[in-house]
């Protein structure tokens, strides 16, 4: 960081901008590349484990029928949700935090998930259901509880703060309700409804994961129509003013696709909690210079997900950990060292 | 607001929240029988908290079991084995949460500050369902010196990592590291309980929040605790107002800030380890409790905390009645009836004042 100030200082405007492009474009190379290592790994190892040679023999359609079991029924369904939903959390955390300026407003703190959440604890241990019409519950949960927030805190035009201490509310609320759902019913169902909750990528299914990669490819397209819109914005709401952007109409919009985004994802892994918390920052702390990085978050989304999946897999003998639990468990020290050794006067992550 | 005066000096934002030297006389009338309003209240909902349930008695009846003696009558049984009990617990955890919330908000310059913000239920949780996974403990009053630890221990980290840096504990920096605190206890917990189907049985009636199934015997343990932290709390009144003027100027007055933030995190520690300990989790009555004090005071702490003295307790009572009302002859839990009056009251509350930035 010190090398990139003292660099600032003596090149000319030009030089430096070149030379943080050149950083975003060196940035997501590496973490395409540190993406690939992961999946690579994810799908080599597990209680069955792939030899390179096997594995590609297998992706040739050459390889016995057990090992082509394990890799196109097990392991890609998973791996694919994975980069899928964590890409989504990644550029909605980013979203949700550049829109209202706040480091706090992520989709899991804001209440968003908790709709969710509450939706499929009610729709499991109450309505006995599963599946699609559960996926369903719990996308229409998130679009309520993201609606009726909106709603709440709209007063002459979104405001961060009032957004998210209304979402705070709303995750009170939520944490209450779930609460309250588990201890009715079966002991053994809560603890069913617990896992979902959680949210991880166990029992992820191609026909699922088609809906997921249909309804996000949609919502990446609109994200990357709108993302230099919201750039402006971050200038300030007179400057955008200035530059011609209707500035309420585009918060709306953002705000719509980033709970969207929220929705879907949640819809078929659960809330994994914090990813989309901690993804934009990591993302931005590495590419540097304050900017909106959606693509370098998404990258980084992916990987806490998959990372996530892989080590709660070999965590305890004989279960699977979902991946919501180990990225709750990674990223809250994370989040706490950043800060811990954030520098007065940078942006707190 | 309650007046216009109110609004023009902006109780939310707590940042500006130094004391006029004097109140004018249609807040102090406005105080005083506010105070003494919220007496009645406390007083109405002991009575109904003694009154009304699965089985509603009668005045008279409840009168005679408290001044009387008539063994073998159930009436009298229920009152004074159940209500009584549970109706002193609702006082108890509602004094200690709205006190606490009160300190919490007042040193951390926080209009979001709550026990379960920074992360201190959480901490409470954790050690709870250690308690009943690793050492095999069920008992309401085993879990005690647990929650006692954890919500010492979380408050302790929330405020050391807060501190750390050379901007020391800015409300972002304590709200964020509460949300994290709270984030890891919580996949823990989580962890525990989806390994293990019978902690799961015995934590998810402990963690609703709920003053019922408590004896008396719980609270002739715990209460020193309180009244230790509310003792510590209203010494702390009059250094909270000119912390309100922020550190530098309580520091031109010669006042020791980091003493201030030190007792007052022992008396808030002391305050929500025993509140949880009692019920559970309950959250929201450290948040509500000091924001309508503030509404109907003005930004003075030695009256934010008469009132949160008497109106904690009376949240809490009236939640209990409520829950043991709506679903009958079921009951609702008491954390889950006062999230679901807290929740509007907040939203309310975050809509009408502009809170000061976080």
């Amino acid at each position: 960081m010190s090398t990139a100030t003292s660099a600032r200082q003596q090149a000319p405007v030009g030089q430096v901008r070149a030379g943080i492009a050149r950083r975003a474009v060196v940035t997501t190379v590496v973490l395409s590349l540190l993406l690939a290592a992961v999946v690579t790994t994810a799908v080599a190892t597990g209680a069955y484990p792939l030899s390179p040679d096997r594995l590609i023999l297998t992706l040739l359609g050459q390889g016995e029928a057990r090992e082509a079991f394990v890799l196109f029924r097990l392991r890609l369904p998973s791996i694919v949700l994975g980069l899928l939903v964590g890409a989504a959390f990644g550029i909605a955390g980013a979203l949700f935090q550049t829109l209202l300026r706040n480091p706090l407003a992520s989709p899991d703190i804001i209440g968003i998930s908790g709709g969710a959440s509450v939706a499929s604890a009610f729709g499991i241990l109450i309505l006995g259901v599963s599946g699609a019409i559960l996926s369903l519950l719990s996308f229409a949960g998130a679009i309520v509880v993201a609606a009726a927030i909106a709603l709440l805190s709209a007063r002459g035009g979104i405001s961060g703060y009032r957004f998210v201490l209304i979402g705070v509310g709303f995750a009170f609320v939520a944490q209450a309700a779930i609460g309250y759902l588990t201890t009715r019913g079966d002991v053994r169902e809560a603890s069913q409804a617990l896992v979902w909750i959680v949210g991880g990528l166990g029992g992820a299914e191609w026909e699922d994961n088609l809906v997921v990669a249909l309804a996000l490819a949609a919502l990446f397209t609109l994200t990357a129509v709108v993302a230099p819109r919201l750039r402006m914005l971050q200038l300030g709401d007179d400057t955008a003013a200035s530059l011609g952007i209707r500035v309420e109409r585009t918060r709306l919009t953002i705000l719509v696709v980033a709970v969207a985004l929220t929705a879907v994802a949640t819809a078929y892994a659960g809330p994994v909690a914090f990813v989309a918390f901690v993804s934009a920052p990591i993302a931005r702390r590495i590419v540097g210079g304050g900017r909106l990085s959606l693509i370098p978050s998404a990258l980084v989304g992916a990987i806490v997900v998959l990372v996530a999946d892989l080590v709660g897999g070999n965590l305890l003998p004989g279960a699977a950990v979902p991946a919501g639990i180990v990225t709750g468990i990674i990223g809250a020290p994370y989040l706490l060292w950043l800060l811990a050794t954030a520098d007065r006067g940078r942006q707190t992550p | 607001m309650a007046t216009a005066g109110a609004k023009a000096t902006e109780p939310g934002a707590v940042t500006d929240a130094a004391p006029a030297p004097r109140a004018d006389g249609r807040r102090r009338r406005i105080r005083a029988w506010g105070l003494a309003a919220s007496v009645v209240l406390l007083v109405v909902a002991v009575v109904l908290s003694l009154a009304l349930g699965t089985r509603a008695i009668p005045l008279p009846d409840v009168l005679a079991a408290l001044f009387t003696t008539a063994p073998g009558d159930p009436l009298q049984v229920i009152v004074r084995d159940l209500r009584v009990p549970r109706t002193l617990i609702g006082i108890a955890v509602g004094l200690a949460l709205g006190l606490a919330g009160t300190l919490m908000q007042g040193v951390t310059r926080n209009p979001l500050a709550d026990p379960g913000i920074l992360g201190v239920n959480a901490g409470a949780s954790l050690l709870v369902v250690i308690a009943i996974a690793v050492f095999g403990v069920t008992a309401p009053l085993g879990f005690i010196w647990f929650a006692f630890a954890g919500a010492a221990a979380a408050a302790a980290l929330v405020y050391g990592i807060g501190a750390l840096g050379r901007d020391g504990a800015t409300p972002v920096k304590l709200a964020i590291a509460g949300t994290a605190i709270t984030a890891a206890a919580t996949s823990v917990v989580t962890l525990l309980l989806i390994t293990d189907i019978e902690t799961l049985s015995a934590y998810r009636f402990w963690q609703v929040g709920s003053l019922a199934g408590r004896g008396v015997d719980i609270l002739t343990v715990l209460w020193p605790f309180i009244a230790v932290g509310a003792l510590l709390a209203l010494l702390l009144t009059r250094d909270l107002n000119l912390l309100a003027f922020g550190d530098d100027v309580a520091r031109g007055l010669g006042h020791n800030a980091a003493l201030t933030r030190a007792l007052a995190g022992v008396s808030v520690v002391l305050l929500c380890g025993t509140a949880t300990a009692i019920a559970g989790p309950i959250v929201f009555v450290g948040l509500v409790i000091p924001h309508i004090a503030r509404a109907i005071t003005g930004p003075d702490y030695r009256w934010i905390f008469a009132f949160s003295l008497v109106l904690g307790p009376v949240l809490v009572l009236l939640a209990d009645v409520l829950g043991r009302l709506v679903v009958a002859p079921s009951e609702l839990e008491v954390g889950l009836v006062v999230a679901a009056v807290g929740a509007p009251v907040m939203i309310a509350l975050v809509r009408r004042v502009r809170l000061g930035s976080l």
